[in-house]
């Protein structure tokens, strides 16, 4: 059996964030630009947001395009009449139960 | 000479006097007209309607070995009714769907001929994607579907679009399997199913559906089904 999703998602979490952790925190000399440092320091926040904004988005989409089926909810009418006038011909019983 | 397949549906029924005749008179039409073998299997669970006299009723019309009675007492649960079903099925492929008439049984030959493409394990009904889709349902309906639909991509990456879907077919074998291997209840049940299924490397396909829920009377989603969806899936995302 495979490791559980919530495993996968604190494993792949904590070493993200041990990473950043390590380098926030100057564990390691590194000769980066200022830009770079910058980026890095907002890392974490800025990943969320923009996850949460894609997910806004996505979901915005996908109810705009939902499709509501009109002709499907005909067609079940008639063939609901249909079924019901079948069934009296071969003789169901409780025909009167639709009337 | 190769085995003719055969395709039992599995009706679980409460309280659907008035639909029942019209579900049996709809998956006796396509199943007939595209030539498959098939039984329906209704699985009454005490309804106090008269559910079982409708059942009885059409079996006098359609013949025993087209519609097969397994009542129960009580109602009892999906996953058991799905169990008492198949005990005594003689086909091959199990078909599941709702008795209210949400799914429509003209999509069965669709979901037959998918499953013959690469001999898929399960295939299983989506309304979000290609032609699939819902009737009258209002904004916030639409946004809490595909919200917690949405919820369980991200954190289950089922591979189907729909996971909480009950539009299904399975062989009946892999139905066994899985019905074992499930401990939840309701439609996590249904989504469970699907997860194990990819678990245990069953093939799944999917084919658009559309769903018109309760074209008579008002739906109902409570508080407690928000609840128990969450809960849901919250296990399947930590023990999956």
């Amino acid at each position: 059996m495979a490791i559980p999703k919530l495993y996968q998602w604190l494993l792949a979490a904590s070493t993200f964030m041990a990473a950043w952790l390590s380098y926030v925190l100057g564990f390691f000399q590194t000769n980066l630009r200022h830009e770079y440092h910058e980026i890095i320091l907002v890392l974490p926040i800025y990943l969320l947001m923009a996850f949460a904004s894609y997910s806004l988005a996505l979901l915005g989409y996908r109810v705009a395009t939902f499709n509501d089926c009109k002709e499907a909810a005909a067609e079940l009418q008639e063939d609901v009449k249909e079924a019901r006038k079948d069934l009296e011909r071969i003789g169901y019983k409780y025909a009167s139960d639709w009337q | 000479m190769a085995e003719r397949n055969k395709y039992s549906v599995l009706l679980p029924t409460y309280e659907e006097r008035n639909n029942l005749p019209l579900i049996v008179w709809l998956l006796v039409k396509h199943l007939s007209k595209s030539g498959h073998d098939f039984e329906i299997i209704i699985i009454d669970d005490g309804s106090p309607d008269g559910t079982l006299d409708v059942a009885k009723e059409l079996q006098r019309l359609y013949g025993k070995d087209k519609i097969v009675l397994r009542p129960r007492e009580k109602k009892l649960g999906l996953g058991t009714a799905y169990i008492h079903g198949i005990k005594h099925a003689t086909g091959n492929f199990v078909i599941i769907l709702d008795a209210d008439l949400s799914h429509h049984p003209k999509f069965l030959p669709e979901f037959i001929r998918k499953q013959a493409e690469k001999d898929y394990d399960v295939v299983t009904g989506t309304r979000y994607r290609g032609n699939g889709g819902v009737f009258g349902w209002d904004l916030k309906r639409k946004v809490i579907s595909r919200g917690a639909n949405y919820l369980t991509q991200v954190l289950l990456r089922p591979g189907v679009s729909d996971l909480t879907g009950s539009f299904r077919l399975y062989k009946k074998a892999v139905l066994e399997k899985l019905i074992n291997a499930c401990v939840s209840k309701g439609y996590v049940f249904q989504m469970e199913m699907i997860i194990r299924a990819r678990q245990f490397n069953f093939s799944v396909a999917e084919v658009p559906i559309t769903f018109v829920d309760r074209l008579y009377g008002e739906s109902k989603l409570g508080g407690s089904e928000v609840v128990a969806f969450f809960k849901g899936v919250l296990y399947l995302f930590a023990t999956t």
